[in-house]
């Protein structure tokens, strides 16, 4: 590798020669930040100027450059320098724009662009060109889990794109619940009528395209590896397994409708009259092969009277039953009840409800039924007795606020929603694992160090970034599609489905260029570790969000690059800081702390370090100064890329080196989360609540460190979050650490 | 501008000595200046009122409105129908709307109407003469003849029910419609903008067989006005105006509030603002006599 | 008559009320297509006086309180201001269902027998299509005098202000008693307004 040579660049351009002196940063750029060339220059961004950085780069050998300009979320395109190493000042939003253009804020707004080239420079000498990873792999073809209708949308999806698709299907035929479907609720104009499910035709394409592999009979008896370079072991009915190797993930392994034996009260297993909206479907299938019309299980008889129960099971406040709403069941309903209106209108069909759900299209669907005279209660159902051949269905009418019963029913239907299949959950302990009667067949069989499956969020759903990006999974490479993400019907399963498989596909290309998924999307660094500094600790394998660090046999943390997303969370978690990455590292940040200058005690210039998430505390702060909303001069702010990479060592280096306090700017985390990493913020907070021995220890103010929940949407609050805390800092008065280090 | 002609609907309550009286003086009145020709609809009959239903049934009632048609499109072809009273307007139409849409309710209504010899073709179009003054004038036009601004009088616009709903004049909103407010500013008076009962109920026809009730709605829709800065009240309903009108004594009496504001058809509005007397605004038909509006009736205008 | 139709009705439904209101009631096929949201109950002008809103009693023809919806004073409550109508997210004509199910429950003499709107309601019409026109003042004296002359004197006595205010303003004639407003054809229209009335009969099987 060719020697270091640094250059910095001063622009002028968007007012910044206006409001600060540029020939005194570029004389701090020079003496201090001693960087090898320096240039001013009126408007850098244009091509002339950029021009001139890549002459240097070229001609001047320039293999580091430090703009200070703007933010470094602006211009990305026309600073990019893929042979160099760059950091970036930001002089414009960072400074001019959120500090007022008065005569009194003239000198520390220059303080503020001074110290931000010191930082730029000190940043600047502690980085490194990614060169990318060596170990990529380079496998293609997308493994998909399940063939059911999510399953099946995606290995065509994918086989359309040009994609080899293995399909693994653990039933011996493929169409999972919707071939078990009579018809589907409609899809297109007018959502009058039930609807072919097309299944066949999805199963005869399936068939038909050489780019689909299909095992039947099959299930996954170990995946390992990483996106690239998975290797599925799947097992086959004749007890062998067949070795694929793979590039990506859709795992569409589908839900189990609630168990309804766990519904006593509404008689399911007393008699065969009370079945679940699964078993309707089957009466509804046989019927419609003998051509005949639905008959009552239990004799034969006619059936006249038809009562849905919805939120059977669901919805549920007590603990004993699923606690959300599966968002299907309604529609399936309306449809169920079609199915005897539609053959027979003289048959009596009531649909108890307490809140009538009905997504897509389904209002014009439930107004169908309506008009067909499919008749809607609103109540909830409290008992349903068995007498004879019929049964006497109990309700509280939730309008007229009083007990009701449906008194000879000749079929009820319990809606009971669904479950997901998602495996093992992995955060449980093993004496809570010891305690689930049914023990969850995994299904994935991961061979990572965090456990067998994908992790869940709640209710056993496997976790997804909700918020923004839904098919994003906590391990790289592998996408959720269909209910085992969140409950959803066949419509909402075949977008999920599609959106999954791109997403699969991209990391496939993604992982042949060494690149991170996404957040960080394109990021070539990744973590690097020096083993010989490691007490083995585990700390990186345990918190890794992704899972992406395995253990060796002496329990040193093994890498695969591939599964990373470069969020640093291990960096943050290390003790003895061993862990880096070649463009951000402990030092790094580090440097740029130790670059401020710190005035004395007695200058009444505090200086507040901000560790902002980039993400969406540091956007935050930029769009407050594109609205000129001015905030403290007296803050210096870092970005991270997401607060989990926060080392505490920072924080006890600024402390020491006479900051008066340091703020922390991460996303909200919780089971709501929007942490772009899903763990980084929570980590951070559970690191930062213990902060307060080491303050203590340092005879400091718990007040000196502050953790905040930021939103990119927190334009008008983040200034006041700063202005706040200066105020805080103005109270208890100028650290007394000044001038030790 | 030419003269408008319309074959004219007023409704049981405007004839004369009928409880809406003054508002049929105030709209000829009106008409006078405008150039327009109302030319009632020869031995109309009642629309048969939202409050016939006991005993009105479907038919019936709509039979009653065909009627009124038929013999508009029979003496006066080519006519739009045109009436000032807000239950007429919205049976009428309610009735034209149901026969357009039901052949079966059409030909059974053409049936009855045998008996009297005519038959309905659903030809002429049915409008409020509030419609007339803003889709055939508008407010611009409404301007031009006015001798006597209202300057300094401030309205609120009672809107009430039936002129606004189910039907409304085109492009109002139901909730908050403005037509009132721009009319009376059309003639120079001040509108209470803010006001917030303009599409309360006053009870309607249940203002006789449910008085306390009723009268509740109308203490509102008074008090309202009065807290909003409002010296008048502004209204294109007959029996909003009757109601909000004659039954501020009774209201009195039961809240002890002491109210005393006038309530006016916006047709009084615009005579007057016509150069209109005391009399043919109606004005004389008050039963709580409008005294700031008289007095400008009385104002010789200097030419 | 009414007490045949009633039992005529219990007969030919026995308990299936809603589709008894779909056939007889006038725009009673729309009972079924109300989604229980509840605007129109928060939206009537006289909300606080009745018993059952709107969408009760819609859920309670689906539930076949047959009785308990036809005996109802709510339907009665209906000012016609049709606020319920136009806020109604599924434009259920709820104003025309109301008056249609007052109308039916008079007709099978199951309505409140002291109910003052439905008296009014009658009379009204009565007075309107005896000559084709409103008689105001009969009109006002048949509400006070419907419990007898002397409960009439009171109330018209208690209301005496509200008459002379209206006479001084020449919006009340007093000779209205002996002959008020009134069609030529009069005759006509009420052969007009008998054969409607037949044909309906007919058409809603209400024939007694």
């Amino acid at each position: 590798m060719s020697e270091m040579k640094t250059a910095a660049y001063i622009c002028k351009g968007c007012g910044i020669g206006e409001r600060v002196n540029a020939t005194q940063m570029v004389n701090i750029a020079t003496k201090e930040g001693k960087m090898s060339l320096v240039r001013e220059h009126e408007f850098l961004c244009n091509e002339a100027g950029v021009q001139t950085i890549r002459d240097d780069i070229e001609k001047e050998a320039v293999t580091h450059v430090m703009i200070a300009a703007c933010s470094r979320r602006a211009k990305t395109e026309a600073f990019q320098f893929p042979s160099a190493a760059v950091a970036r000042a930001n002089i414009r939003e960072g400074v001019i724009w959120s500090q007022p253009d008065t005569p009194e804020a003239k000198e520390t707004t220059q303080e503020m662009a001074d110290d931000y080239v010191r930082m730029g420079c000190a940043e600047l000498k502690k980085m490194k060109l990614p060169a990318g990873n060596a170990s990529t792999g380079h496998n293609k073809q997308i493994l998909v889990v399940g063939g059911g209708i999510s399953g099946m949308t995606a290995a065509l999806e994918a086989a359309n794109t040009g994609y080899d698709v293995v399909l693994v299907e653990k039933e011996n035929q493929l169409g999972g619940w919707t071939g078990k479907l009579w018809k589907r609720v409609p899809d297109r104009e007018p959502y009058k009528d039930p609807a072919d499910t097309g299944i066949g035709a999805m199963i005869a394409a399936i068939e038909a395209e050489p780019r689909i592999k299909v095992y039947l009979n099959a299930v996954l008896a170990k995946t390992s590896g990483s996106p690239g370079q998975f290797s599925a072991e799947i097992l086959i009915e004749s007890g062998s397994c067949n070795t694929e190797a793979v590039g990506a993930i859709v795992q569409a392994s589908g839900f189990t409708p609630y168990d309804a034996n766990q519904l006593p009260e509404f008689a399911y297993g007393k008699t065969p009259n009370v079945v679940d909206q699964a078993g309707l479907e089957k009466l509804a299938v046989d019927a419609a092969a003998s051509g005949t019309a639905i008959k009552r299980p239990s004799d034969g008889g006619e059936v006249k009277t038809v009562a849905f129960v919805q939120c059977a099971g669901q919805r549920d406040d007590s603990g004993k039953h699923l606690p959300y709403c599966s968002g299907f069941c309604c529609n399936t309903s309306i449809k169920q009840a079609m199915y005897f209106k539609d053959a027979n209108p003289g048959v009596d069909t009531v649909v108890i409800y307490t809140d009538l759900r009905t997504p897509g299209n389904g209002e014009d669907f439930y107004r169908s039924a309506q008009s067909k005279g499919v008749i809607f209660t609103k109540g909830k159902v409290t008992a349903v007795a068995a007498n004879g051949n019929t049964c006497k269905v109990s309700f509280h009418d939730l309008i007229l606020d009083e007990d009701s019963e449906i008194p000879e029913v000749d079929l009820v239907v319990l809606a009971t929603g669904q479950v997901p299949n998602s495996g093992v959950n992995i955060d449980l302990t093993e004496e809570e694992q010891d305690k689930i009667e049914v023990k969850p067949i995994s299904i994935l069989n991961l061979d990572y160090r965090q456990g067998k499956d994908l992790p869940h969020l709640k209710n056993g759903f496997a976790d997804s970034h909700f918020i923004c990006f839904p098919y994003e999974t906590r391990r790289t490479g592998i996408y959720t599609a269909g209910p085992v993400r969140r409950p959803m019907d066949i419509a909402q399963a075949l977008e999920d489905a599609t959106g999954a498989t791109l997403k699969a596909i991209q990391a496939t290309e993604n992982a042949e260029l060494g690149r991170a998924a996404h957040p960080r999307s394109g990021d070539l660094s990744y973590p690097i570790v020096r083993l010989e500094g490691c007490t083995q600790c585990k700390r990186c394998t345990v918190e890794c969000p992704f899972g992406a660090i395995d253990e060796d046999e002496k329990r040193y943390p093994v890498f695969n690059e591939s599964r990373c997303r470069r969020c640093g969370t291990c960096m943050g978690a290390c003790p003895v800081r061993v862990i880096s990455f070649e463009n951000y590292s402990v030092d790094s940040v580090g440097a740029q702390i130790k670059a401020v200058d710190i005035p004395d005690e007695f200058s009444e210039k505090p200086r507040i370090l901000v560790l902002a998430c980039e993400n969406d505390a540091y956007p935050a702060l930029d769009m407050a100064g594109m609205q000129r909303t001015p905030y403290s001069a007296f803050v210096r702010v870092i970005p991270v890329r997401c607060l989990g990479s926060v080392n505490t060592s920072w924080i006890t280096d600024a402390l020491n080196g006479g900051y008066d306090g340091v703020m922390l700017m991460g996303c909200k985390h919780g089971d709501d989360y929007q942490c772009h990493f899903v763990k980084g913020s929570e980590l951070a907070a559970y690191r930062m609540s213990k902060i307060d021995d080491t303050l203590k220890q340092m005879a400091l103010e718990t007040e000196r460190v502050a953790t905040y929940e930021v939103a990119i949407t927190d334009i008008k609050r983040v200034p006041q979050l700063i202005e706040d805390y200066a105020k805080v800092i103005e109270k208890i008065g100028m650290s007394p650490m000044k001038g030790f280090a | 501008m030419a003269k408008k002609e319309y074959a004219f609907y007023p409704g049981c309550s405007s004839q004369l000595k009928g409880s809406a009286s003054n508002y049929l003086v105030s709209v000829d009145s009106m008409c006078k200046t405008l150039d327009v020709k109302l030319t009632q609809i020869p031995d109309w009959n009642c629309c048969g009122a939202s409050i016939g239903y006991a005993e009105s049934g479907e038919l019936p009632r709509h039979v009653m409105n065909a009627r009124n048609f038929a013999l508009a499109e029979k003496h006066l072809p080519g006519q739009d129908v045109v009436a000032t009273c807000a239950a007429c307007w919205l049976n009428a139409k309610e009735s034209k709307e149901k026969l357009a849409s039901n052949q079966t309710l059409r030909n059974d209504a053409n049936e009855a109407l045998k008996e009297v010899g005519l038959q309905y073709e659903g030809k002429s179009a049915m409008r409020h003469m509030v419609e007339v003054l803003i889709e055939d004038f508008g407010y611009d036009e409404l301007k031009k003849p006015v001798v006597k601004s209202l300057e300094g009088i401030k309205f609120a616009g009672y809107v009430g029910c039936q002129t606004n709903r189910p039907f409304g004049i085109n492009g109002e909103s139901f909730e908050n419609p403005v037509y009132l407010d721009k009319l009376v500013e059309s003639v120079g008076g001040e509108a209470v903008t803010s006001y917030d009962q303009k599409v309360t109920c006053c009870g309607g026809a249940l203002a006789f067989s449910e008085p306390d009730k009723s009268q509740k709605q109308i203490k509102d829709i008074v008090e309202s006005a009065y807290d909003h800065g409002a010296e008048m009240i502004v209204t294109p309903c007959p029996l909003c105006q009757a109601n909000v009108e004659i039954y501020q004594g009774e209201v009195n009496k039961k809240y002890g509030t002491k109210f005393n504001m006038p309530v006016l058809y916006y047709s009084q509005l615009m005579s007057v603002a016509y150069g209109g007397s005391t009399k043919a605004a109606g004005l004389d038909g008050q039963v709580i006599r409008a005294k700031k509006l008289e007095e400008i009736a009385v104002k010789v205008i200097k030419k | 008559m009414s007490e045949a139709l009633n039992q005529q009705a219990l007969a030919s439904y026995r308990n299936n009320f809603l589709r008894e209101v779909e056939e007889k009631v006038e725009e009673g096929e729309w009972v079924k297509m109300c989604m229980q949201c509840g605007v129109c109950a928060g939206s009537c002008p006289f909300g606080p006086h009745w018993e059952h809103s709107p969408q009760k009693i819609f859920m309670m023809i689906r539930a076949g309180k047959r009785e308990e919806v036809l005996q109802s004073d709510s339907m009665w409550m209906c000012t016609s201001c049709y606020n319920c109508v136009v806020r109604c997210p599924r434009q259920l004509p709820i104003t025309q269902i109301m008056h249609g199910l007052a109308s039916y429950a008079h007709r099978l003499g199951l309505a409140p027998k002291e109910q003052p709107t439905r008296h009014f309601s009658a009379l009204f019409w009565n007075n309107c299509t005896q000559t084709g026109r409103v008689n105001e003042l009969k009109l006002t004296l048949g509400l006070y005098f419907k419990d007898g002359l002397v409960s009439g004197i009171k109330k018209a006595w208690a209301l005496r202000n509200i008459g002379l205010s209206m006479l001084l303003a020449k919006r009340l004639n007093p000779f209205e008693i002996l002959k008020g407003h009134e069609c030529q054809d009069k005759a006509g229209i009420q052969r007009m307004l008998k054969k409607a009335h037949e044909i309906e009969a007919r058409h809603r099987g209400l024939n007694g």
